[in-house]
């Protein structure tokens, strides 16, 4: 459904990734890990036809993907939507069902089911006409997650979803977007710092780092091997009641732009 | 004072300037609201500054007034548009504009040999002097920028949230921005005509940042901020006449009122707000 052709990208002299041939079944849940830098949103723009390759290709269902296409769903990197925006939690989730329209802004009724039952669907219902600016990050994440499905997409793209959610709220949304792709086949790709909330869910795995990649299931990716030659030092995996725990990631590989310190927490990393 | 017969027929000769206050007043609070959102009254100010370079050359050329403030204000808001996708950008090239449009404005006005009253019209406003083929000019552009303003708002309310989501989610979102640049540029063409260039703000700005103060409907934030936009212009233009003070103080003591008051609500529900979540 989704096809990455030796998909090539960088930026200035350095690549983030180069020859990525991926694809993507309908139902998928594929989760993108690796450190901070390592290209993961970019793959995600690259997808939404925002970011363009140097080298390659994306096709959607055969075709190439483009700008605007209402057939993937997007839950960008988190964003706290600022206090006093003056929008209800309903009017966040309507914006994904009637908000490229132009022209008078009336909701017709149609759509106000719809937004009834995306608010549903997503459990946001007891929270819908509460200002965004004054929930939650978890609460508004759901509503995010509700935007995103707005149109029964194919795929849908999380970048970061569960980010400074605490667990119950991580599960939370981790299996409203699993159940999503069980009930509807709809692929996911599912960005995260942090495999483990998401460890009984995942098909596959891609990891990013240094400008290379490696891809197959949890069990293949995630061992001392496979990361020690990725990182290109010597990297522990360990295991202990299903979760996973990496140790000795490079200093280099973290290009903190966030205040995220792969080395203090090593099973922040997948 | 005046008596109320003389203010009666006053207000029969200033009728149109009222009008095109009103609208000013509405269409002002709607656009306001976007500024609010889009975090740009900076580039109000710096827009108006330019539009008022542009007036100050067609004075001094001897060219239509309203003509020479709408190219000032185009040019300025397509620049700001353009060059300044990013809000860092963006502050960074009107603060660049700003002084060179006032500079450049100051210099106009000072080789225009006409009388000096007209001058300062345009820095702190005077609708009165505007002569009426030109407040239908100002009424008509004020309704052109409502009409696109509803046509975008949904749209633009998405790219005012976030950007990437609503371009992934099919808004030409380049389009609705520069669109909005291109309304906001008429609007402030209007407003220095009425208040002034340098106090356009108190139209385009003080209005929706008391309904935000207030509310966060977004139904009633646009509605209020368009009533107080109103109520300013219209009780600014109303006030004065009678005596002989311009215009402009009044419009922006009315609309600063409006925006203590809102304060003052707001702070008040808003810990009443967080006793009851605390009970
Ligand atoms: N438009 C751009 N121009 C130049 N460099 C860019 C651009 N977009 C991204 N980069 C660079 O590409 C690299 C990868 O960025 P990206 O946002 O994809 O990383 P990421 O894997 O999502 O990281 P994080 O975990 O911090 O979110 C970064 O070093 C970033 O600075
Ligand atoms: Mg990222």
């Amino acid at each position: 459904m989704l096809r990455l052709e030796s998909a090539s990208l960088g930026f200035g002299r350095r690549t983030l990734w180069d020859g990525l041939d991926l694809s993507v079944r309908p139902g998928e849940f594929l989760a993108v890990l690796g450190p901070n830098g390592s290209g993961k949103t970019s793959l995600l723009k690259t997808i939404l036809g925002q970011q363009r390759l140097d080298s390659g290709r994306v096709l959607l269902d055969g075709g190439p993907v483009h700008r605007g296409d209402r057939r993937i769903g997007y839950i960008p990197q988190q964003k706290l939507v600022p206090a006093g925006t003056p929008m209800r939690g309903r009017d966040l989730v309507a914006l994904g069902v009637n908000g490229h329209r132009f022209g008078f802004p009336v909701t017709r009724k149609g759509e106000r089911e719809r937004v009834d039952e995306l608010l549903d669907s997503v459990g946001a219902t007891g929270y819908a006409d509460r200002p965004v600016g004054s929930l939650s990050g978890g609460e508004q994440q759901r509503l995010r997650v509700g935007q995103a499905l707005a149109d029964d997409p194919v795929l849908l793209l999380c970048d970061e979803p569960l980010l400074s959610l605490d667990l119950a709220h991580q599960r939370g949304v981790s299996d409203l977007i699993d159940r999503r792709r069980r009930e509807h086949d709809t692929a996911v790709l599912f960005v995260t710092h942090d495999v483990n909330p998401v460890l009984d869910k995942v098909d596959r795995i891609l990891y990013l780092a240094g400008g290379r990649f490696r891809e197959g299931t949890p069990d293949e990716v995630l061992r001392s091997e496979v990361l020690t030659d990725l990182y290109g030092s010597p990297v522990d995996v360990f295991r202990s009641r299903g979760r996973i725990v990496v140790v000795g990631i490079p200093d280099a590989e973290t290009h903190d732009h966030h205040d995220h310190h792969a080395d203090e927490h090593p099973e922040a990393h997948g | 004072m005046i008596d109320l017969d003389t203010y009666v027929q006053l207000l029969g000769l200033v009728q149109n300037s009222i009008i095109a206050g009103a609208v000013l007043g509405l269409v002002g609070g709607l656009v306001g609201v976007f500024v609010m959102q889009r975090d740009m009254a900076f580039a109000v100010h710096g827009i108006s500054e330019l539009s008022f370079a542009g007036a100050a050359a067609a004075l001094l050329l001897g060219a239509n007034v309203v003509a020479g403030s709408l190219i000032g204000s185009l040019v300025a808001a397509i620049l700001i548009g353009v060059l300044g996708a990013r809000a860092r950008d963006r502050n960074s090239i009107i603060g660049v504009l700003m002084p060179a449009g006032l500079g450049l404005g100051i210099l106009f006005l000072a080789l225009y040999p006409g009388r000096s009253a007209n001058k300062f019209s345009l820095l702190t406003g005077q609708i009165i002097a505007v002569d009426s083929p030109q407040l239908a000019w100002l009424i008509g552009i004020s309704i052109v920028v409502l009409v696109c303003l509803l046509v975008i708002w949904r749209p633009l309310t998405f790219d005012s949230l976030d950007p990437e989501v609503a371009a992934a989610r099919g808004v030409p979102t380049r389009f609705v921005a520069l669109a909005f640049m291109v309304l906001l540029g008429l609007i402030v063409a209007v407003s220095v005509q009425i208040i002034g260039a340098l106090l356009v703000m108190a139209l385009l700005v003080t209005p929706a940042a008391a309904a935000l103060r207030v509310s966060s409907s977004p139904v009633l934030v646009p509605v209020l901020a368009s009533v107080f936009g109103f109520v300013s212009a219209v009780g600014g233009i109303l006030l004065a006449i009678a005596g002989s003070l311009p215009i402009s103080p009044y419009i922006t003591t009315i609309s600063f009122l409006i925006y203590v008051v809102c304060r003052l609500v707001g702070g008040r529900t808003r810990s009443r707000r967080r006793l009851a979540a605390a009970v």
